[in-house]
């Protein structure tokens, strides 16, 4: 465990996280037991704008939103190893610099592949 | 009192919400117990003092690995009931080679044993910076290979994953900006002069 100073900090979110799942809590809690429950097949169907549903949800959907969220976690995971050079930038020195310049390249040969070949397009 | 208390729940909500991913009917319930599970791991982190990987196990994992599996989850065509069906019949294999795995491990854990000097290797606690700062002043230097290696693999997963889902699609309209700028009048209109009566 962590020192209670440091932990302290993080007090404020396990309050808030506390209140936020006390009231959703309440919420659905007391609308199953106050509300009165008269279920029938009208009420329990799915509502779409006053017409029946025409559809399952479930369609195969374009490989397209796949690749474009792969791509968006590969440029995260770029960004998040930057967060810990960019805070120790003045103790690493040249050589930290450009390890992080080396990795940033061979990630841009990745973009322009990506650009160039075009899989950003979205015609 | 407290941090306990936090423990304890945290860790509650993450084996039940594991358990859930495994056992809930509907794949995208699965999915969603599992960004449960990410987010109480990222309490842990944080009770831990880990707070880097705490916050980039939210935004990775719960940002974007979560919604990639959302994604595979909904380009399941086939209905989820259709999966399930015939299921059944795989319980007994599954049973023996879940048993068989399981026998392995207790049989290694139990005749392995720890040199003495694993003690050095005990990660020491770390006091004087932060969490952030402890794993920059590694990362880049002393571990510049792996910090390398990783770059590699994600150019690799980059160029993977369009080889594998991109193709040209034909009769598709984009925009040529160096044709479409050195566009003269000539190439696009035509002056006619038309004799009354004629047409063109």
């Amino acid at each position: 465990m962590a020192s209670t100073e440091f932990l302290a900090q993080y007090l404020p979110i396990l309050i808030f996280i506390a209140i936020a799942s006390v009231v959703a809590g309440a919420a659905v809690f007391l609308s199953l037991v106050v509300a009165k429950q008269k279920p029938d097949p009208e009420k329990l169907s799915a509502y779409e704008c006053g017409f029946d549903a025409f559809d399952d949800a479930r369609h195969k959907f374009d490989v397209r939103f796949y690749l474009v969220a792969i791509l968006f976690i590969i440029f995260d995971l770029e960004v998040a190893f930057l967060f810990p050079w960019a805070v120790t930038l003045g103790k690493i020195g040249m050589f930290g610099f450009w390890s992080m310049v080396c990795f940033l390249g061979v990630l841009t040969v990745g973009f322009i592949y990506e650009w160039k070949k075009g899989a950003l397009d979205w015609e | 009192m407290l941090q306990p208390l936090a423990f304890y729940l945290f860790s509650l909500v993450t084996l039940l919400s594991a358990t859930f991913v495994i056992t809930a009917k509907n794949p995208v319930h699965s999915v969603l117990f599992l960004i449960l599970a990410f987010f109480n791991a990222a309490g842990l982190f944080v009770l831990l003092g880990a707070e880097f990987v705490a916050m980039i196990l939210v935004i990775v994992y719960v940002g974007a690995v979560a919604v990639l599996f959302l994604f595979v989850v909904m380009m399941l065509d086939t209905g989820f009931a259709e999966l399930r069906k015939g299921a059944l019949q795989y319980v007994p294999i599954g049973l023996v080679i879940g048993g068989v795995l399981l026998a392995e491990l207790i049989f290694i854990y139990s005749a392995w044993e720890f040199a003495p000097s694993i003690t050095n290797n005990i990660a020491s606690p770390v006091t004087a910076e932060s969490n952030t700062v402890s794993l920059g002043l590694l990362l880049y230097t002393d571990y510049v290979y792996a910090f390398q290696i990783a770059g590699l693999i994600l150019l690799v997963a980059m160029i993977g994953a369009i080889v594998l889902t991109h193709r040209q699609r034909s009769g598709v309209r984009r925009q040529k900006i160096k044709e479409q700028n050195t566009r003269k009048r000539d190439d696009a209109m035509e002056v006619v002069k038309v004799t009354t009566g004629k047409g063109v």
